[in-house]
């Protein structure tokens, strides 16, 4: 069905990157020190809102059957197989995150006018001085810094709408470069540039693995499209999904008994899929993607040395193999592939240490970055390829978000930078996403995404708005704001219960306590049906998260807003921010509160934005699944590891009680112990917290150092990699060097001598032979010039008479 | 028929004009007098003119064939003017070599041979 959807988020989308073009090329000239490039970033986002907002009214228009939409719109290139395009795949998620992108930048935008003001005349950085003693006085960069703001809107979007892993990955690249530019804004510091670089390298680690996992799906399926392209003439390529995950598959049970590999519901639990056939409030929801099938390219690639011993890939010998399982190792490759450049780019441990870097970056970037783009593309793109991931593949994804949750907020505790702070709250709360996603939890990991975004970029504006009072990003030179800037401190107040997840239990909350709710309810379901230790464990390590989160939170909150200015100067001339910060804060802190609640009742399933989730949900058997256990050769359904249906954690039991209602309650009470702990701290002053931190000292400095994981990484890479450019650069300077300047020293000599001999041979010598040959013809030829005019003159009438005769007779013919 | 009976046409033209060549190129040869070269240069050219005219002239040529327009003409009143810039450089050059030889034996001027 032709629909309008496409046009219009292409619409939304390519609008920032007419306003990085005109302020690329204009920028300067726009008004006065180019306060018009703002006014144009802000029209294009605004406008994207807009129009992303149609597109999610009409998106409730089209039919079931008829999603997602995906097409291509343009070939780049074609070489042989290797199609290039740019395409678009469009479901609910698209569209939910086109509108949460394009309102939060649009927020930002706003927001960044008020910030960025400085920028505006000649900026003198106190941060840079010269080595006159002096600081850095340079022109002003608003429009620059706008133009970077575009660009990283138009990236963000382009991964978003991206209807093909190349795709994507260009806009991934994208979205990296415009990091790199934002975060080493203030170029001139030395710890921005080198933020930028870290953020830079190290997201290029975990591109590594894209690439690898991209080549995979390329080599073994010939398609980077995620979903089938039907072309002019009718004819289907399938895509990666509907290869991965075959749907006439997923009614043919015989079928499906044969290829025993299959990941079948056992019955022992009673997930089964008649179970799952009658979903979720019962409406007609019929994933179109069946069962997770290892690809006949994937089989074909594995049994390549089959092949070439002689056997024929039939149908049924490509059955057999597919039983043996081949070909599964290079799904999980492609699995794995593909999470590491999530994790690079969501800053998942181990690669999470560009993240709290990057908060040299101007503070709006922080807010984007931390919210709406750079980090939510990796947790989008896991949420992407979510059908894509085997068991195995979801558990790694589990096993990293669950330590980055714990880790980032352990940091947390003891950071003292307001921003620091919030940037590893922002890691902690990736995890979580991954983490949910890992168990399963895909419509709990996506709408933790949606609420994140909104109080993130809540909680960064505030800070901003904070920072910008006082002048110090120190914890330590605030307290007591609450007086002098109320919105901000009212806004932050809800931007730190709705990161904690605050709410009444089983009734009403802000949207995180939905969001976090689903996550924790989806872990413990998780728990439930697996026996391992370790994996009930991370139940106990997300939820012990949740008690942190708000304990770090609300330090922050007390630390900054409430009990005696720790810095009377900085107090005195502290003032509320500007209406265009101030109005962002609003409107982001009305979705943060609002975002997820339930309009008709009190069960969360039925807020528009989780039910429009759950509808979209790429599949539903991820829901009951076994990873596979190799005994012999033969693939059998084994039991060491389920990914539980995300069904279930809303109607599943455990231990007699309700998953939902444990998993809420639990959530609430954790939350709550970190919020006493923190007044107890920090507002009722029942204990010092300098007592604290003495009593614990060497946990306090292992949580200082951030697990010491710089000078890990230090001792690990930089070090080895700076020893062994040195080795390289002293073989360069004293063996290569030395070696080639003797060469060319001696071929230099050789070449003088041999090069005069042949000169004076030969070249000289012919000159000399010409020259002497045209001297003795002249002297021969003198005689004949006699001076005599009259000589002359006959020799000219016998010669024209010559000629004549000549003409006559010797051309008669 | 002959020649001395037939109308006077292109072919009495072309005898005169052959008559003052050669003549011309024979003083040229002969001449010692500077002034008697150039002389023989002058009939030269002259007889060079008449064939130029005779060959221009659809009445001489009496037929349309060897009429070439007017092109004839023209090339002699070329002739004719380079004629004269010849003579104006060649005389002053013969005085010259006159005041520095008290001659104007051309036979005496053949310092430049070889």
């Amino acid at each position: 069905m032709e629909s309008s959807i496409p046009t219009l988020l292409a619409g939304a989308w390519l609008l920032p990157l007419v306003s990085f073009t005109l302020i690329l090329l204009f920028g300067p000239r726009m008004g006065k020190a180019g306060k018009g490039a703002s006014y144009v970033a802000i029209g294009a986002i605004g406008t994207g809102f807009v129009l992303s907002l149609i597109a999610l009214i009409k998106w409730s228009g089209i039919p079931e059957a008829d999603r997602p939409l995906t097409d291509n719109w343009y070939t780049l290139a074609k070489f042989g197989s290797l199609e290039l395009t740019i395409g678009y795949y469009i479901d609910t998620l698209t569209v939910v995150m086109f509108a949460m992108v394009t309102l939060i930048a649009t927020c930002i935008h706003f927001y960044a006018v008020g910030y960025m003001h400085d920028e505006l005349h000649d900026f003198t950085d106190h941060e840079v001085t010269l080595s006159d003693g002096s600081h850095l006085t340079r022109p002003g960069r608003f429009h620059r810094f706008f133009q970077y703001l575009s660009l990283f809107c138009f990236s963000m979007l382009g991964i978003v709408i991206s209807g093909n892993i190349a795709m994507t990955f260009v806009f991934w690249e994208l979205v990296g470069i415009c990091s790199y530019f934002l975060i080493g804004f203030y170029i001139e510091r030395k710890s921005a540039s080198t933020a930028a670089n870290k953020a830079f390298i190290v997201n290029r680690v975990g591109d590594m693995g894209m690439i690898i996992g991209l080549m995979t799906l390329f080599a073994t399926l010939g398609t980077f499209n995620f979903g089938d392209i039907k072309d002019a003439e009718g004819h289907v390529t399938p895509g990666i999904f509907s290869q991965v995950r075959p749907a006439d598959a997923h009614g043919d049970h015989g079928h499906a008994s044969a290829t025993s590999h299959k990941i079948i519901a056992a019955a022992d639990t009673g997930h089964d899929d008649g179970h799952h056939e009658g979903d979720h409030h019962g409406d007609a929801h019929v994933a179109k993607l069946g069962p997770l099938q290892i690809p006949t390219g994937m089989v074909l690639a594995s049994a390549a040395d089959r092949i070439s011993a002689g056997e024929k890939p039939t149908e049924a010998n490509i059955e057999k193999w597919r039983g043996e399982g081949l070909g599964y190792g290079l799904l999980i490759v492609a699995g794995l592939g593909i999470f590491c450049g999530c994790m690079g780019k969501s800053a998942q441990f181990p690669l999470h240490v560009w993240l709290p870097d990057a908060m040299e970056g101007p503070t709006p970037v922080s807010a984007l970055v931390h919210s709406a783009t750079m980090v939510a593309a990796g947790v989008f793109l896991a949420g992407r390829f979510f059908p894509v991931f085997t068991p195995e593949v979801l558990l790694v994804i589990a096993v990293i978000g669950c330590i980055t949750l714990f880790m980032a907020a352990t940091i947390a505790i003891t950071a003292t930078d307001i921003k620091r702070v919030l940037a590893y709250s922002t890691l902690s709360q990736l995890g979580y996403m991954m983490f949910a996603v890992g168990v399963g939890g895909w419509v709990a990991g996506m709408l933790h995404l949606i609420t994140h975004a909104f109080f993130k970029s809540l909680l960064f504006m505030c800070s901003g708005s904070v920072i910008h009072a006082v002048h110090s990003n120190e914890m330590t030179d605030m307290g007591g704001l609450l007086k002098k800037m109320p919105i901000t401190a009212i806004t932050m107040l809800i931007g730190c219960l709705a990161i904690i997840g605050a709410g009444i239990p089983l009734v009403i909350g802000l949207s995180g306590y939905y969001s976090k709710d689903a996550i924790l309810a989806q872990a413990l379901s998780f728990a439930g049906v697996n026996d391992s230790g370790w994996m009930q464990m991370m139940f106990f390590v997300a939820a012990g998260g949740a008690s942190i989160t708000a304990f770090y939170m609300f330090r922050l909150w007390f630390m900054t807003f409430v009990g005696k200015p720790r810095d009377e100067h900085r107090y005195d001339h502290a003032h509320e921010s500007p209406k265009t910060m101030t109005y962002p804060l609003l409107v982001t802190s009305f979705f943060a509160i609002f975002v997820a609640t339930p309009l008709t009742s009190l069960d969360m399933a039925d807020a528009p934005l989780t039910a429009a989730l759950t509808a979209s949900r790429p599949t539903s058997d991820h829901d009951a699944m076994y990873a596979k256990n190799k005994v012999e050769g033969e693939a059998q359904a084994a039991t060491w590891l389920t990914i539980p249906a995300e069904h279930d954690s809303h109607v599943g039991t455990i231990g007699g009680m309700s998953i939902h209602v444990l998993a809420g309650l639990i959530a609430f009470f954790t939350a709550m112990g970190g919020l006493a702990l923190a007044c107890c701290l920090y507002w009722w002053k029942l204990v010092n917290p300098a007592e604290v931190r003495d009593m614990f000292k060497p946990i306090y400095r292992f949580l200082l150092n951030k697990w010491w994981f710089d000078e890990l990484y230090d001792k690990i890479f930089v070090k080895p990699t700076f020893f062994m450019s040195r080795l390289i650069s002293g073989v360069d300077k004293n063996v290569i060097d030395r070696l080639i300047d003797n060469i060319a020293a001696g071929t230099r000599w050789f070449c003088t001598g041999f090069d005069t001999w042949i000169d004076r041979l030969f070249v000289d010598g012919t000159v000399n032979w010409v020259a002497r040959k045209t001297h003795a013809v002249g002297l021969a030829l003198r005689g004949l010039q006699t001076g005599k005019i009259r000589q002359y003159v006959v020799l000219i009438v016998v010669g024209t008479v010559a000629l004549f005769v000549i003409a006559t007779f010797g051309f008669a013919n | 028929m002959s020649l001395l009976t037939e109308p006077v046409g292109l072919s009495h033209y072309l005898i005169v004009a052959a008559i003052m060549f050669v003549s011309g190129a024979v003083c040229m040869a002969t001449k010692r007098n500077a002034l008697g070269v150039l002389m023989g240069i002058e009939l030269v050219l002259n007889g060079a003119n008449l064939n130029f005219i005779a060959f221009g002239s659809d009445f001489l040529a009496r037929n349309p064939k060897y009429g070439i327009g007017l092109d004839g003409q023209i090339i002699a009143v070329f002739v004719i003017v380079l004629a004269a810039a010849e003579a104006a450089v060649a005389l002053a050059i013969v005085l010259n070599f006159y005041n520095n030889y008290s001659t104007v034996d051309v036979d005496q001027a053949d310092e430049l041979k070889g």
